[in-house]
């Protein structure tokens, strides 16, 4: 393995960004894609597959034998509201694969009690955000309510490029929200990205079911990454 | 919540942890040693048949001396690893092992659980 290679490709995965170590198993030789990065033909196809699926396999392509190592971030969720909705998300997300933080400044709310074993913030959206900052492998549920704590948050979600961005609110209540956010510097291409009314169309109608069409919603936004803008090729 | 679920769930979490555990992640590591002047080997498995302890991506990392961090088969096939790896860094030409239950040679080193691997060693720069 080259060390440069190395050191870029442990440069980009404490960065929390996807990259994937090419080697060449006739030659030894290796290089590091990143995603977005342009690879042409058959060994770019199974490329751009390795860096949806995260799976690391091998390869033929033009006469050769290459390894692909997919290095892609742990996705988590980040859930705005310590809501009854959430305190049913968050273990069902953790079990699936998606660690959980939960954000929502209202101390009556954001209790321990309420959310044993979860990563639990009582402080407003802004103050954690700017600690911990969103990026493309993290998903944003917004489910408060209550624009004041939410609108923040979305806005830094789609400005971070998170793979999904959901608000709970029905269709009316959304309408006044994308005024809202276009009012913050939101572009319309931006916010046609908010899932809302949140969650797959179940029919969901307790807040652990409502949990469910979520969760759901978010693998599904994790899985067809970069499918949108390609029509979705295999 | 059961004792069982709870323990399950918290291993959930601790195999889920969105950041590196720079402590015991094998890339990290034979960084580290690079850095500090070791000869490193790389043993990555590039294939899986059966049912393998580990997937495919999986490394284990050893330096000049035999010391290791990771692993590629659940300790099944380690040792044999880490003896091929020190003599990759020496040659400095890279290896392709195979280990399963169909391979006479591999035998005593081989996957009691009747998968095979592929492990690809390398030489680090």
């Amino acid at each position: 393995m080259d060390p440069y290679a190395l050191k870029t490709l442990n440069a980009e995965r404490r960065a929390r960004r996807a990259a994937i170590l090419v080697t060449d198993l006739g030659d030894g030789r290796d290089r590091i894609v990143r995603e977005g990065d342009q690879v042409a033909g058959d060994l770019g196809a199974a490329i751009a597959k390795a860096f949806r699926t995260g799976n690391s396999g091998s390869v033929e392509a033009e006469g050769r034998t290459f390894f692909l190592n997919a290095h892609l971030p742990q996705p988590r969720l980040v859930v705005i509201g310590a809501v009854h909705i959430s305190q049913a998300l968050a273990p069902m997300a953790k079990i699936a694969g998606y660690p959980v933080e939960i954000v929502d400044p209202r101390t009556a709310f954001a209790t321990p009690d309420r959310f044993p074993d979860v990563a639990l913030h009582a402080e407003w959206p802004q103050d954690v955000l700017s600690r911990q900052p969103l990026d493309g492998y993290t998903a944003l549920a917004a489910v408060t309510h209550d624009p004041k704590i939410d609108d923040f948050a979305l806005k830094a979600a789609l400005d971070a490029n998170c793979f999904y961005v959901g608000a709970l609110g029905s269709r009316k209540t959304h309408a006044k929200r994308v005024e809202r956010l276009l009012a913050l510097g939101a572009t319309a291409d931006q916010i046609a990205r908010i899932h809302a009314p949140i969650g797959l169309d179940i029919g969901a109608a307790s807040p652990a079911e409502i949990a469910v069409a979520i969760l759901a919603q978010t693998i599904d936004a994790f899985r067809s990454r970069g499918l949108e803008s390609k029509g979705a090729a295999a | 919540m059961s004792p069982w679920e709870k323990q399950t769930l918290r291993e959930a979490i601790m195999e889920n942890s969105i950041y590196l555990d720079e402590a015991r992640d094998p890339l990290i590591i034979a960084e580290g040693w690079m850095k500090d002047g070791k000869d490193v080997a790389i043993a990555t498995v590039v294939e899986t048949w059966g049912s393998a302890p580990r997937p495919v991506g999986s490394h284990l990392v050893i330096d000049a001396d035999g010391n290791f961090h990771g692993s590629v088969s659940g300790g099944c096939v380690e040792g044999a690893v880490v003896t091929e790896a020190i003599d990759v860094i020496g040659s400095g030409k890279a290896k392709m092992l195979e280990f399963g239950v169909a391979d006479e040679t591999a035998w005593q080193v081989g996957l009691s659980c009747g998968g095979r691997i592929k492990v690809y060693v390398e030489r680090l720069g």
